[in-house]
């Protein structure tokens, strides 16, 4: 009787627990799966500690694997047994079940009260060990070494960097559009703390390539003007109020260079500016919208988007050559382009039959493909740095929310805010 | 010499009405906005000489219905456009002109032109959009007699909407140009 009711106090215990973050944070919905996905269990991991674990490490790593699209993660309630070791595993549960891979680990406290974390990535074809790791930290590190596993397991499975451990930045605004907070959040929308508040509106937020500093556009002073932030010591510097707007800064691969628009000449256009002398370099000059500025991998051209015959358009320029050549053709709106890490694939804002939509266009082919449906008025594109997701900011219902795609168009899930509207994501680059 | 001021005035407002009317279509049309100016200002001057002779006989009440007509076009202080559009729409112009004379007739007069865009397409492109707003109508009010040190523009984008719909009804009202006077 007794076990029982501490049982079920310590469950509402905990069950508030989740409550309470869950007001705080973004909560993720995957709202659609990969066909092709593989299909894997993630066991939940041996504890025996007296307290609880502040984090699920092993739902943490299901969920991490399923949001990729690549993995389908095997829910709890479905698994016919619970093995914590490679010898307590009885393949034909897994085989019954078809799955190809398994996870399997328990987690240990250290003396100093840390964390050991024993795991192994099983193949339940070969009925071989693939991965036999151990991992420590400390308990505010938990979600940092499930993130950690599902970047190796990730990786170990598809050859491809995993982006778990990546973060996401956003705006965050009240209803009334009276208070606007630049957010700082892991790629699942976890531990999200605020780096800026405004009254004024915070729009473009961008990396730096190491991943230490953000820039983007604030109306803090009556008008946008770029500010460049870094990150663990929130220190700022304004770095463009030059007359006009100042707005859409993108660091420059190297993080030696930033593009940006300004409308100082009477017109929004793009220049480069030398971030250690600050000097311009003006790289379009037409009387039309030059805006969204983005650097190709190589550092040397941008692409953009122009309105210069009439509609808006992506163009790509060299910065020495300084002649814009257009690369978008169909539909007679594309906007905002960003580029995949290896070049191949730029996706953009498409209107297609009025609707607004992430499409994505194949750079050597220039086939366009559009990749999302369900979300209206979808904007500000931004692709996780191993190039197999796009975050974006779309309309659901009366809410602005964060939602994200893969690159084939297959995976898709939402990270709807508990209160306000969220909206220009920036997907950070891979952090050491 | 007052009266003669602001008949001089109303026919000037006539006169640019005449003269935008004509234009409407051509004036501000987007990729050529930078051509327009110097055959405004022309006919402007033009239509003027003309104004002001057809008005010259009329009386006291022409005056006060002057004054009154101006000030009505003076509370019109918000401008919409259409979607993806920086041109000057044809009702917008008799209060804009009024505005203008205004500007001309009280060189200590400032103003900032507050540019938006509605919800729809990229955030950093409807910036784009909302100064090119503010900017057609700097230059619009500077082409009827406003000095450009007046002017101040600046652009919101699609931030600062007036409606919060999510709707044709709401959009209309976000794209639009907000006359602020600083000071009268």
């Amino acid at each position: 009787m007794n076990s029982r009711l501490i049982k079920l106090v310590i469950q509402i215990f905990l069950l508030s627990i989740v409550a309470m973050q869950a007001r705080a944070e973004l909560v993720i919905e995957i709202t659609q799966g990969k066909q092709s996905a593989i299909p894997m269990a993630v066991v939940p991991f041996k504890w025996k500690g007296l307290k609880a674990l502040p984090e699920n490490v092993a739902q943490i790593v299901a969920n991490d694997l399923g949001r990729s699209g690549y993995f389908n993660s095997l829910p709890k309630t479905e698994m016919l047994s619970l093995p914590n070791t490679e010898e307590e595993v009885f393949y034909r549960d897994w085989e019954l079940l078809k799955q190809d891979y398994l996870v399997v680990g328990e987690i240990k406290q250290d003396s100093r009260g840390g964390y050991i974390i024993n795991f192994k990535l099983i193949d339940v074809n070969t009925r071989t060990a693939l991965m036999n790791q151990k991992l420590t930290g400390g308990a505010s590190s938990l979600r940092d070494i499930a993130h950690f596993m599902s970047d190796r397991i990730f990786a170990a499975l598809t050859g491809l960097p995993g982006a778990f451990s990546t973060k996401l930045v956003y705006v965050t605004t009240n209803r009334e559009r009276t208070k606007f907070n630049l957010s700082y959040a892991d790629a699942d929308g976890a531990r999200e703390q605020n780096i800026f508040s405004s009254k004024q509106p915070i729009i473009s937020p961008s990396w730096s390539a190491d991943g230490k500093k953000i820039a983007y556009a604030s109306f803090e002073n009556g008008r946008s003007e770029i500010f460049i932030q870094e990150i663990a010591s929130g220190k700022r510097e304004k770095i463009a109020s030059f007359k006009g707007s100042n707005s859409a800064p993108a660091f420059s691969p190297d993080g030696k260079k930033m593009a940006m628009v300004l409308s100082r000449n009477g017109n929004p256009d793009v220049y480069v500016m030398d971030l250690a002398t600050r000097q311009l370099d003006r790289i379009t000059k037409h009387y039309g919208i030059d805006t969204e500025p983005q650097w190709m991998p190589d550092g040397q051209s941008l692409i953009f988007t122009s309105s210069r015959i009439g509609k808006p358009q992506i163009y790509q320029v060299s910065i020495t050559e300084k002649k814009p050549k257009r690369i978008t053709f169909e539909g007679d709106y594309n906007a905002r382009a960003r580029i995949t890490p290896d070049g191949r694939k730029m996706v953009m804002v498409h209107r297609n039959n009025g609707r607004f939509h992430i499409a994505a266009q194949n750079m050597k082919t220039g086939v366009l493909q559009i990749l999302t449906s369900e979300t209206h008025l979808d904007e500000s594109p931004s692709v996780a740095p191993n190039g197999s997701m796009v975050v974006y900011a779309a309309s659901v219902g009366d809410r602005s929310i964060l939602a994200a795609v893969s690159l084939d168009g297959e995976v898709k899930f939402r990270l709807p805010s508990k209160y306000g509207d969220v909206r220009e994501p920036a997907w950070s680059p891979l952090l050491k | 010499m007052q009266k003669r001021a602001l008949v001089k005035t109303l026919g000037l407002t006539f006169g640019a009405v005449l003269m935008t009317a004509c234009a409407s279509n051509s004036d501000v049309a987007e990729g050529d906005e930078l051509k327009p100016l110097d055959a405004a200002q022309e006919t402007a001057a033009e239509v003027e000489t003309k104004g002001v002779e057809a008005q010259a006989v009329a009386g006291e009440q022409v005056d006060a219905a002057a004054n009154e007509a101006q000030a009505a076009l003076m509370d019109v202080t918000v401008f919409y456009f259409d979607f993806d559009n920086t041109t000057i729409k044809a009702d917008s112009k008799n209060s804009l002109i009024a505005h203008s004379q205004y500007l001309a007739a009280n060189s200590s007069a400032r103003v900032v032109l507050e540019g938006h865009a509605d919800e729809r397409g990229t955030v950093e492109y409807n910036l784009a959009l909302g100064e090119r707003r503010a900017i057609s109508v700097s230059r619009f009010l500077q082409a009827n007699g406003a000095a450009a040190s007046q002017i101040e523009t600046v652009s919101f984008g699609e931030e600062r909407p007036a409606l919060m719909g999510h709707n044709d009804d709401s959009w209309s009202q976000n794209r639009r140009v907000e006359i602020k006077y600083q000071s009268r």
